[in-house]
């Protein structure tokens, strides 16, 4: 049904931190890896080595560079579905293949009755959702519902292949209904934030700023460099390891 | 947005037969269609080809077209949806109309009469529905206005009421009165459209990059890396973009050689008999078909999309 749920149990999402993404697209790679067996699998590419390469993708990573002068910056930026509480890509839906669950609050497409009209794609001011023109279906990130219930893949591995893949740890899963998770204390902490909140569609995902650049015109240096390089002090040992070194050398 | 010939030729091909088939109705609650006249069925025989070469067209465009009858079931949420409900929902009374004015011509004329009011209001209905799933769509501000919907029906109307004209000539008659009404609507669709276009052009843009990202606060974003080397999905859908002295040429094309110039032509074809009013109506019809096809291929090309902003665009 298109009808969205009143409320849902749980907020699952994930956390960015923009502080700490390198950008290393690892995130990115893994999803694809994972998703292209997973629920909506396959992720198909067209033309891998060819012409014009194209595929379908969950999880995209930007680079910006923002603001300018001795305050500018590159701020990497993943971006996927945001698993929003009011999200229209589900209501355009006309068949009802696009739904968002009651009990964790994770927006999916049902691809056995997606008929690939391409509105939810139109609708969705992120980007999220990319169609797979091979198999006429659209496909988004699932939160890797396959991986987070999965109780044959150990504990540590139950979330999303993103999360688990960042070599930075700036990718945190977890319920952002409940205001004791540590991914809502992180929120709150680092003032997460939502992407274009005007547009009310109240993404469940949040992203964490940037923290203040120091300002490399006015502050001071850590530590101070030694002004001199120290003498030979003429020790024996120095004589010693000086004597060891001529005879292999020679 | 993307230009998608199946959807242009859904929406103005469907739009000329919902509006013909408007047009038929009227005249046949007011009589002035003889029940035993075979023009009205040879009429309302092209207003449904029309439009189901349009409906079927616009499967073309699906993924899936074979599971487009599940469109038809979250009417509750969806204008979509609601679009294709009404469209079916108007095959009926209009199917039975054709029944009985292929099986039993002149007879029961009330009952005729009252089917065709039931189409006229199911084929407005599905016109307005085409026009409201663009209109409720707040991620592209050109089509998130009100006046949508109404152009939509205006140019469903114009377009029926110049095949209305051409049949009637084709039929031998004069078509005075038909032919100054396509003409009237052809100058309020050309007003609307104005209308239209000087409001995309004044309306403030106000998502912005910084907005998009949330980095706004810490200075201006340009894109460094792109996520991609070639386009994706998003940027063939959603990337699409026109440049600003080329939609020009067209709106003018559009305005003047689409719907202007047809006007004018059916307001002396009304009161011209014989094949010189047969031959302007026929040059008027071409002109609205090319017309109403650059309309609705500018309604795409120059409508963007607020996902643009993760890809280099400041403002939408």
């Amino acid at each position: 049904m298109t009808a969205l749920p009143a409320t849902t149990k749980k907020k699952l999402g994930l956390v960015i931190d923009l502080d700490t993404c390198v950008g290393c697209h690892a995130c990115a790679t893994s999803c694809k890896e994972w998703n292209t067996g997973g629920y909506s699998a396959p992720l198909t590419d067209e033309q891998p080595y060819g012409a014009d390469p194209h595929g379908t993708w969950l999880n995209r990573v930007h680079s910006y560079e923002v603001g300018t002068g001795a305050q500018s910056r590159t701020v990497n930026f993943p971006r996927s579905c945001l698993h929003c509480e009011t999200p229209a890509c589900v209501t355009v839906c006309p068949t009802g293949a696009s739904y968002k669950r009651a009990e964790d609050g994770i927006v999916l497409v049902n691809p056995d009755t997606c008929i690939g009209c391409k509105l939810c794609s139109w609708a969705c001011p992120y980007g999220a959702r990319e169609y797979d023109y091979k198999h006429g279906v659209m496909k988004k990130c699932t939160l890797c519902i396959d991986r987070i219930y999965n109780e044959t893949l150990p504990e540590e591995d139950r979330q999303p292949a993103c999360v688990r893949a960042c070599p930075t740890g700036a990718r945190h899963f977890g319920d952002l209904g409940d205001a004791s998770s540590p991914v809502s204390k992180l929120v709150a902490e680092r003032g997460g934030y939502d992407l274009l909140p005007e547009m009310n569609f109240k993404p469940t995902n949040k992203y964490l700023p940037p923290r203040p650049k120091r300002d490399e015109t006015t502050a001071k240096p850590l530590s101070t460099p030694r002004e001199t390089i120290p003498q030979h002090d003429g020790s024996p040992t120095e004589r010693l390891f000086a004597w060891v070194d001529k005879v292999l050398s020679a | 947005m993307n230009p998608a010939y199946s959807v242009i030729l859904f929406t103005t091909a469907s739009g000329a037969g919902y509006g013909l088939l408007v047009y038929l109705a009227v005249f046949v609650i007011l009589g002035a269609i003889l029940p035993t006249d075979l023009f009205g069925l040879y009429g309302l025989i092209l207003a449904l080809a029309l439009v189901t070469t349009g409906l079927l067209s616009s499967t073309l465009h699906l993924g899936h077209p074979e599971r487009s009858w599940r469109a038809l079931s979250q009417w509750q949420t969806s204008w979509l949806s609601r679009e294709g409900v009404l469209a079916v929902a108007t095959y009926v009374p209009a199917g039975l109309w054709l029944l009985l004015a292929l099986l039993a011509p002149g007879t029961w004329w009330i009952v005729s009469a009252f089917l065709a009011l039931l189409t006229a209001i199911g084929a407005l209905a599905t016109v307005w529905s085409t026009g409201k799933i663009y209109q409720s769509l707040p991620t592209i501000r050109a089509w998130s206005q009100s006046v949508v919907p109404p152009v939509y029906v205006l140019l469903a109307l114009a377009t029926g009421g110049v095949l209305m004209t051409l049949l009637i000539k084709l039929n031998g008659g004069s078509g005075a009165r038909t032919s100054i009404i396509a003409a009237i609507l052809l100058l309020a669709s050309a007003a609307a459209k104005w209308l239209y276009w000087r409001k995309i052009d004044n309306m403030p843009r106000t998502w912005t990059a910084g907005a998009a990202t949330g980095l706004g606060s810490l200075g201006a974003v340009r894109p460094l890396d792109p996520p991609h080397t070639e386009p994706n999905f998003i940027m063939r859908e959603m990337g699409y973009k026109i440049a600003r002295r080329h939609a020009e040429k067209l709106r003018f094309l559009t305005l003047g050689a689409g719907l202007l110039a047809p006007a004018a032509l059916l307001a002396l074809a009304g009161s011209v008999p014989g094949a010189p009013g047969l031959l302007a109506t026929v040059i008027a019809a071409f002109g609205v078909a090319v017309g109403v096809l650059t309309e609705r291929w500018l309604f795409f090309a120059e409508a963007q999309h607020v996902v643009s902003l993760y890809y280099g665009a400041q403002q939408a």
